[in-house]
Order: structure tokens, then sequence, then C-alpha cells
């Protein structure tokens, strides 16, 4: 359960980031998410609830793209779909293969509301 | 730490904040501010300043990854047993609560510092920093980092460290790199301990834990080792003295080492801005 950890840092990136663009407050949040970054996306959207309760993004809409696994095989060239723990390659059956994507785990941006009502709420 | 040195303006995000930046409108008026950090970009950058203490003092910094009553605690203190004439050992030790471990390091007359996480499933590189204060880091040459008993969590975390090693006992079954695979992926040297109860365990088989470790894409070695009966110690401390004397080699070029694989945030967030920038530290390691 490092999940919690992952959202105090991703609210602690966020409220910089609103601050320095002196925002009111944070709408949207856009993630992405490999199986191989060892985040768990259910587990991060309940943490995230807790982290960001009264903050600055308590009512951003937080969204998370999960990213499938692909890999490369130097030996045949070619790309394939692939499972956490078995990275063979599905052409060939290389295991010597590179990852393409699958350990994301990015803060990919955000939205900010600047409107000035919402300062005197 | 990133507002003081201002490195969180990366050639991925610079246009946004330079000129008053390219931020798009949303529908709603909003403004959208692209990002692209990685989401322990905190973490990360703490890990790259942990790096440089080590790289400072020419220490190479080994993080051991395991479930817990996997051996790693028995592993270093045979380890110490059989180097600790010819190399200065120091150990961070991670663990929830107890100084149990640290003592044990501590009785075979090498420094060590306790973390105790609490109810930290993992350490993370801040912890780390803290432990390093307690540590004469210019007296060492390998500081082993005990990561909390976990197989899961502490993958997740740079700590600044240059190798990374997964520990597998034999009782616990050899089809755990499949079962476990971001940490089991994420080892630079896969270690097999407690083989001197292999006699008693005909389920376990060595050959089938290497092939779960292959099918991770891992090219990395496995060593099989008893830190009981002194069974491929050699090994494992041939494997230690290659790798000082390689992240030396390094050192003396003006590069480091990191562990061949890296969380995705950490990648990013070297790849994207100078290392060169001051290193404001407002007190003093020793």
């Amino acid at each position: 359960m490092h999940e919690l950890s992952v959202c105090q840092s991703i609210l602690s990136q966020v409220e910089t980031i609103a601050q320095q663009h002196q925002a009111t407050a944070v709408t949207l949040i856009k993630l992405k998410i490999g199986p191989l970054s060892g985040v768990e996306t259910p587990l991060l959207v309940n943490a995230w609830t807790i982290a960001s309760a009264n903050t600055i993004a308590a009512e951003a809409q937080f969204e998370v793209e999960e990213m499938p696994i692909t890999i490369h095989c130097p030996s045949c060239d070619r790309e394939s779909r692939a499972k956490a723990n078995r990275m063979v390659c599905g052409h060939c059956g290389e295991w010597r293969t590179q990852l393409v994507s699958g350990d994301e785990m990015l803060l990919q941006s955000i939205e900010l509301d600047k409107s000035t009502e919402r300062e005197n709420v | 730490m990133c507002d003081t040195c201002g490195c969180n303006i990366t050639p991925g995000n610079e246009h946004l904040i330079v000129n008053d930046g390219k931020l798009s409108k949303t529908s709603s008026g909003g403004e959208a501010v692209e990002v692209l950090q990685g989401l322990l970009h905190e973490n990360d950058h703490q890990a790259m300043h942990n790096r440089q203490h080590f790289d400072q003092h020419q220490l190479l910094a080994i993080n051991l990854m395991s479930s817990p009553g996997s051996g790693k605690t028995a592993l270093l203190e045979a380890t110490i047993d059989a180097l600790g004439d010819e190399v200065r050992i120091g150990v961070v030790e991670g663990d929830l609560e107890t100084e149990n471990d640290a003592n044990r390091i501590r009785k075979k007359g090498v420094p060590a510092c306790q973390i105790s996480t609490g109810s930290a499933c993992h350490l993370d590189a801040h912890m780390v920093h803290d432990a390093l204060h307690q540590l004469t880091l210019e007296d060492l040459d390998i500081l082993f980092i005990e990561n909390v008993g976990n197989l899961v969590c502490p993958a997740s975390f740079d700590l600044g460290h240059h190798r990374n090693i997964t520990l597998l006992s034999v009782t616990e079954g050899d089809d755990k790199p499949a079962k476990y695979p971001v940490i089991f992926r994420a080892a630079d040297l896969m270690l097999l301990t407690k083989t001197d109860l292999l006699p008693y365990l005909e389920e376990f088989d060595p050959t089938r834990a290497e092939q779960y470790l292959r099918e991770l894409s891992n090219p990395a070695e496995m060593i099989s080792l008893s830190a009981k009966s002194g069974e491929g110690l050699k090994h494992w401390l041939d494997w230690l003295r290659h790798e000082l004397k390689h992240y030396r080699r390094h050192l003396a070029t003006g590069t480091t080492l990191t562990p061949a694989l890296q969380p995705d945030g950490v990648a990013l967030h070297q790849h994207t801005h100078s290392h060169n920038h001051t290193h404001n530290h407002d007190h003093h390691h020793s």
C-alpha cells in the first residue's frame, strides 16, 4: 500500500503548479499508469480521495489512463503485447525484449480554475 | 527541493513557463497545464541527491529487497564475516519496528543505522537521506540498504542506490518472480538464499526460478548461496568485489552507476534536466 505515498507526492506537485499559476482550484488531473510501475489504479483512486480531502484539488476529476505492456523484440524486430510476468516476444519467443510501454507512472497534465469568485467562497 | 533549484522546469514543460507559456484554455475557461513529471518527482529528486552524496564519498550503495524472512540480515552477517577486513561496510536497516536487525549488524563491528518506518511498507529517498546523517560516509566502501521486507512497494522508490538485489529464499517457492514481477524485474542480481534447505524441498527447482526471471526479460545473474553453510558465498563476494571495481572505474571517468532498470519517473527526471545544478544543503554530511 504505497499508493497513499504516491498520492501525497502527486498532491504536492499539483499544489505547486496551482500556486505558480495562481489557480483557485484544480479541476482535472490526468495520469498515465503502466502495470510495471507497481502502482495499482483502483488503490490509487481510493487513496486519492483521502489524500486530496480539504485541498485545492479536492474537487478535481482524477483520470487515470492505464497503459498496456508493449515490448519490442530485437531478434525479429517486431512489437507485441505482453503480460507483466511474461515479457517474451509474442512472435518468436525471444526473452531478451525491450520495453516500449508499461512502466509509466506519470503526471500527464492538470487543468486549473482561475476564476476569482471562488476566492470569496 | 525543486522550487529552490528550478530543476522542475524541464525541456518537456519549459514552454509552459517561459514567455508566459503556451497554456491552452479549457472549454470551461480554465487553464490546462501539461506536466509530464514522474508521480514520485520529489522522491526521485531526493534520490538523485543521495546518489551525489554516495559518489562524493566513493560509496557503492546496494538496495536489498525481498519478502520478510528471506535471509537479508543473515546474508549481511556472513558477508561482513567474510569481507570485513577487506572492504569497509555500513548498513542501513529498514523495518516497521525495533532495532533488532541493526543490533545484529553492530555486533559484527560494523556501523548500522536503523530506520523504523512505523507503518510505511517501504523505504523512500528521504528516509535514507536522514539515515545518512548518522553514518560517517567517508569511512565506508559499500553501504547496504536493507529495505523493508516486502515484495511490492520497495520496487517503486529510487533511494539513490547503484544496484538492486532481490533475494528469493528456497522456502518461498520457485514461482515468486512470476508472482511479483515488478520487484524481480528490477533486480540487477537475484540471490537464491537458504540453499542448504534444498535437499528438504523437492518442489523447489532453481532452474525454474531462473526461467521465471528470464520471462520478465531480465538478464540479471542468479547466484545460489547459503549464509549458514557458506555454500556459494565465494561467488557472491566476487560479484561484490567486481561491482565495487566497476563502480570506481565509473567514478574515475566522471560517471556513476544506476540500477539497470529504473522507475519511469526517474528516467524522465534524469533525461530532462542538467545534473550540475548547485546542491543547496543547509546541513553538513559527515
